[in-house]
């Protein structure tokens, strides 16, 4: 555990979260039709613990056939699944939540392993919201007749979707969760580097009792997501993840009738006016940031500061970053896991270093890095222009660049200043100049005086380039309904 | 014990359920239930109106933390009380089937019914709110948005025939939203509804939540609709002559009146239940301006 604190604070004792809870097999294969079956072919790859590089198991790499025989498998099953009553889906998705929440540990830890992030963060924000995402979804399975879509709104069919690792079983529950409610099936792909929880949930749908064929995850690499995403028998495509593979999604279901949900990349603008509440704000910028390493969609990773308290904030906010700690994420102490691979940590090292390049100064506090696994020290960029890199292109990373304004007007108008528009964070005590504020930002989500706040019943999604479409709440409905 | 002689089973006392707790009736008296052939089942506690009364104090005492509680949390609690039912079926089964006359196959279909109607009403708990709220776009630069929220403390007559359903029914809406419940069981097959008293106080229900009172219709409801701190009233297990009576009452506070007509207890609900006994409260707040140059983001 490096501690970044000063030398005169308490030293904190190891604190780690036991492995024990979970027993991780040594290989797997793919969930088709409820059973685990091998790929064709027999491929397979490694997954490992990004804060250790131990391989944590084998897991199959399904080709374009094994996405054929998922697809025929929720074809074949969306059939009595649609037409059962929904009180009935309902009550299956309500067992599923409950044991979620009776394996939440469990599933924490994996995640955790899996992931690298912060056992903290599995523990107290992700487990919690899948668990409640299920709940909530449970709930609309036989109520859609209310939901605004008119009566007897109908289910799409076989849905293909594919998640990314920063937040695998969430967005699992994301996708999963809704689309079952309404009545279709899903052949899910989790990301190459995460696939262990979504593997898990298989198991869990096995416990629920859930039919054959509803659910199928079929891991595997980039390859595979392509063949489910172009699989001609799919209806609804919904995929989380970068812009650049969105937008190559776009392009192979242009000209069918697949219905197309995109929950894509971020550069979100946190705004930080005059008379804010500094200590509030400096929490909510490093919860903006440095949450899952800022490994996140929705990060705010643009830090906008009204330039005559930049000098205080920026005092504040380096005191508050000297006392993040990283290290194992399995402790309970850590708030700063691991990069989640080697290409990840190269790619937010290369942006980093442009940052400099291009002349931006770099600050990090005091941080000894553990000697293996992906680990990246929480970096902050002052003197940042618009023009820069690190302004524009989202580093998904713990890196958070500074820019200033002096009007609403100036901050509003770099906000908007991106590619992107998934989220944005207002910090003022003057309730209607945050309204006014928020009204103008191009945003699919803002958070006033809070920030990286998730819920059920709160719809997420994005603006311009970062995607259509919504997840979450009686919007979530909607991306999975014949509407 | 010999071989030959029978157990002897031991009987229930059925009780009140009262701010979490089973007391008698204050009144010490009881009535004598008997089931549809006119056998005897069980002595229901004969309520008086100070035990309404003080069915009434627990109930508004629960409000501030029921209806703080998250949605969320409501609605998991309501879905609990489902897993409750469904481990004590075969209870309420014989008890239905003997309050109701109905055979063991119907009592059991009513109760299944009954413990879906939970899980119906617990996936509510966090989704009425997205249906009965707005944002409204007035002429003006003014956020302005309505939300609802509960009423307070709701007065349930429970339906006289459909001594379990029909009660889940009425009651389930109530307290999903937030609300808190006095309940006056159906008068001549009261003991489903006792014994559901048994069920909520092992659900995580909080207690005072719903209150649970057996004994006359008649005798009890007239204070209950008069009483000043009951926000509204459900008539649903009053007769026409009642209903008014119990109306004219209610008048006095203004309460919510929620009129009894005639449902198909077995049918999927809507959400007239809960909306009936909802507040909508409408804020406004300036949005402000940008200036001038705001106007072009």
């Amino acid at each position: 555990m490096a501690d970044m604190a000063s030398p005169k604070a308490f030293a904190y004792a190891p604190a780690p979260e036991s492995r024990a809870v979970v027993d991780i097999a040594p290989s797997y294969g793919l969930f088709i039709d409820g059973e685990f079956t091998e790929a064709t072919g027999g491929k397979v790859f490694k997954t490992i613990s990004p804060s250790t590089e131990e391989v944590l198991s084998e897991v199959a790499q399904g080709s374009a056939e094994d996405v054929d025989r998922a697809v025929k498998a929720a074809r074949k099953a969306f059939v009595k699944w649609s037409a059962l009553p929904g009180a009935e889906r309902a009550k299956y998705l309500f067992r599923i939540a409950r044991i979620i929440q009776e394996r939440s540990r469990e599933l924490a830890v994996l995640e955790t392993l899996d992931n690298g992030k912060p056992i903290k963060e599995t523990r107290d924000a992700d487990l919690p919201l899948v668990a409640a995402h299920f709940f909530y979804y449970a709930g609309w399975a036989d109520k859609l007749d209310h939901a605004g879509y008119g009566a007897n709104p109908r289910p799409l069919g076989v849905a293909g979707q594919v998640i990314p690792w920063n937040f695998p079983l969430l967005m699992l529950a994301w996708k999963i969760a809704p689309a079952l409610a309404t009545g279709n099936t899903v052949v899910l792909k989790p990301a190459e580097t995460t696939p262990l929880s979504a593997l898990f949930f298989a198991d869990i749908c096995r416990q629920a009792g859930l039919p054959k064929g509803v659910v199928n995850i079929v891991t595997g690499d980039g390859s595979t997501g392509a063949a489910l995403v172009a699989h001609e028998d799919v209806n609804k495509v919904a995929f989380t993840g970068s812009t650049a593979v969105g937008k190559a999604i776009a392009r192979t279901v242009a000209g069918t009738d697949k219905k197309l949900t995109l929950e894509l990349g971020g550069k979100g603008a946190n705004i930080v006016f005059d008379d804010a509440p500094i200590d509030q704000a400096v929490e909510g910028i490093v919860q903006g940031i440095f949450f899952n390493q800022g490994q996140v969609c929705c990060a705010g990773s643009r830090l906008l500061v009204q330039e005559s308290i930049q000098d205080e904030l920026m005092d504040a906010l380096k005191r508050r970053l000297s006392t993040l700690r990283l290290g194992d994420p399995l402790d309970k102490n850590t708030d700063i896991g691991a990069i989640n691979s080697a290409e990840q940590l190269a790619r937010i090292t290369e942006l980093a270093d442009s940052g400099e390049a291009e002349g931006a100064e770099r600050w990090a506090p005091a941080c000894e890095l553990p000697s293996s696994g992906f680990w990246f020290a929480p970096t902050l960029f002052t003197g940042v222009t618009q023009a820069h890199r690190i302004a524009r292109e989202e580093i998904f990373g713990p890196v958070l660049s500074v820019l200033t304004f002096r009007t609403p007007g100036e901050a509003v108008a770099k906000a908007n200043n991106s590619q992107y528009g998934l989220s944005a964070g207002i910090w003022t005590e003057k309730g209607s100049r945050m309204l006014a504020v928020a009204s103008k930002l191009r945003a699919g989500v803002v958070w006033a005086n809070t920030f990286n706040k998730f819920d059920p019943t709160s719809p997420f999604g994005g603006f311009k380039e970062s995607g259509f479409g919504r997840e979450g709440g009686r919007h979530g409905l909607e991306a999975y309904l014949d509407v | 014990m010999s071989e030959s002689a029978a157990r002897l089973s031991v009987f229930k006392t059925y009780k009140l359920f009262v701010g979490g707790k089973f007391p008698r009736s204050e009144s010490g008296r009881v009535y004598e239930v008997t089931d549809s052939k006119g056998n005897w089942l069980a002595n229901a506690p004969l309520s008086s109106r100070k035990d309404a009364r003080d069915a009434v104090v627990a109930a508004r005492k629960a409000v501030g933390g029921w209806s703080g509680a998250t949605a969320y949390n409501r609605g998991q609690i309501l879905y609990r009380v489902a897993e409750m039912l469904e481990g004590r079926k075969e209870q309420f089964v014989r008890e239905v089937a003997e309050a109701e006359g109905l055979s063991k196959a119907k009592a059991a279909a009513v109760v299944d019914a009954a413990i879906d109607r939970w899980v119906w009403y617990a996936g509510w708990t966090d989704k009425i709110g997205q249906i009965t709220g707005a944002t409204n776009p007035v002429a003006g630069p003014f956020f302005n948005v309505s939300a609802t929220e509960p009423t307070g403390v709701v007065a349930v007559l429970a339906p006289q025939e459909s001594s379990f359903l029909g009660l889940v029914s009425v009651l389930a809406p109530v307290i999903a939203t937030g609300n808190t419940a006095v309940v006056v069981a159906s008068e001549k097959a009261p003991l489903p509804a006792l014994s559901l008293g048994e069920v909520l106080a092992t659900s995580d229900v909080p207690g005072g939540v719903v209150n649970i009172l057996s004994g006359r219709t008649a005798e009890i409801t007239p204070s209950l609709a008069a009483h000043q701190d009951v926000n509204a009233i459900d008539l649903a297990g009053a007769d026409a002559a009642l209903a008014k009576e119990l109306e004219i009452a209610a008048a006095d506070n203004l309460k919510r009146v929620l009129r009894p007509q005639p449902v198909d207890w077995a049918a999927t609900p809507g959400t007239d239940r809960m909306t009936a006994f909802l507040e909508t409260r409408t804020v406004w707040h300036p949005t402000g301006s940008l200036g001038a140059g705001g106007s072009s983001y």
